[in-house]
């Protein structure tokens, strides 16, 4: 007998395209690849317009990475990579993207890439990515005004919450509203390194504590972590969250509380700030190289 | 853009603010000669600017690469900041 175990940590891979866009009547085609750390996106625009985006796991390979998400998003679009004007690398693996004309940092895309999103009025984004978590202030443009990045640790990251998720046999979809129902709120775990907070979560299991109350702890321990980030670099409204951590209800309602702001509810899917940034980018940069 | 290089961590806040557009307007940009544990590099930020920045392999490790620049008493002269003449630099610790 094989012992398969569940990968609870998996999150949903797919991919998108408006099935009210023709390409063949846009003027400029441009994509955004972010290959980050745990996920990577591929945005496709039409005239600065979202045409079709996947959103799937990054393998060990960036260049690899990057290519299956851009072959992902242009499935069954009859597009082909040479058919796009421009095409802008970000993420960790931006460097090693083969088919990129240009790349660009995700402090840049995630801040462009949230002003589209949801709109001119947001200033602060909080981003939080696979492996990292970034305060990011910008203008009314989309343009970078200050950044602080928290890449040190694996706190206030989305790779610390598949941990938990395996770690407690909760789907990693769940882990948000399953966090959320307790009936008051307990204190958070003390360590914000995962590691150490994994098996602290363990030794309060098996104190007695329930599932539910474990993930409250962690998401407000996550919530904590973060929250500390703004601050330093400072909190100006309209707020927004990026990033797969923005799906989770459990953290994000803990972010609102201790900062007594309310978040940008999304128009899109999170996960693809950065890599509609980029896209956005390479549409300034073809125009502005006159080509179009 | 006040671009902040470094972490938060149990023994404090360690970050390096960089005022890109104050160290954009300054040619020579002697701070990265200047560091004696070289952990600046000039490089074009997104928006076309060539700024000074932290070197990835630095920027976690500031408390310690910094530790020699800062007396334990006394009011430090660190050297980044005081080559940086356009006041572009400033350490948050």
């Amino acid at each position: 007998m094989v012992f398969e175990k569940k990968e609870y940590w998996r999150w949903k891979e797919y991919n998108w395209k408006n099935p009210d866009t023709d390409w063949r009547k846009a003027n400029i085609i441009t994509a955004g690849v972010d290959v980050g750390s745990v996920s990577s996106q591929a945005v496709i625009m039409c005239d600065g317009e979202l045409y079709a985006y996947s959103t799937m796991r990054t393998g060990s390979n960036s260049p690899n990475s990057a290519l299956n998400a851009i072959n992902w998003a242009m499935e069954s679009t009859g597009l082909s990579l040479d058919d796009i004007h421009f095409k802008v690398g970000t993420g960790y693996g931006r460097v090693n993207i083969p088919f990129a004309d240009k790349a660009i940092t995700e402090i840049a895309c995630h801040a462009r890439g949230a002003n589209y999103m949801y709109g001119p009025t947001v200033r602060t984004i909080l981003d939080m990515g696979g492996q990292d978590c970034k305060a990011i202030h910008c203008d009314e443009k989309g343009k970078v005004t200050s950044f602080l990045m928290n890449d040190k640790c694996a706190a206030g990251t989305g790779r610390g919450m598949e941990v938990f998720a395996d770690l407690l046999n909760i789907s990693i979809e769940e882990v948000g509203d399953r966090s959320l129902q307790v009936e008051k709120e307990p204190e958070p775990v003390s360590s914000t390194c995962v590691v150490f907070a994994k098996s602290e979560a363990i030794a309060l299991l098996r104190s007695g504590w329930s599932t539910e109350k474990v993930l409250a702890a962690y998401c407000l321990a996550m919530a904590r972590r973060v929250v500390s980030l703004i601050e330093r670099n400072g909190m100006e409204l309209d707020f927004a969250i990026t990033g797969g951590i923005a799906k989770n209800d459990g953290v994000v309602s803990r972010i609102e509380k201790e900062m007594g702001v309310k978040a940008l509810k999304p128009k899109h899917d999170t996960q693809i700030a950065g890599a509609l940034g980029a896209a956005l980018f390479a549409k300034a940069l073809v125009e502005k190289s006159g080509e179009k | 853009m006040i671009a902040n290089y470094g972490y938060k961590d149990g023994a404090g806040e360690f970050f390096i603010s960089i005022d890109t557009e104050k160290c954009a307007s300054c040619v020579e940009k002697p701070c990265v000669k200047a560091c004696p544990e070289q952990i600046f590099y000039i490089y074009e930020d997104d928006y076309d600017d060539e700024v000074v920045g932290v070197r990835d392999k630095s920027r976690n490790q500031l408390q310690y690469i910094c530790a020699p620049c800062k007396p334990s008493t006394g009011e430090p002269k660190l050297t980044c900041t005081e080559a940086c003449t356009s006041g572009a630099i400033k350490h948050s610790w």
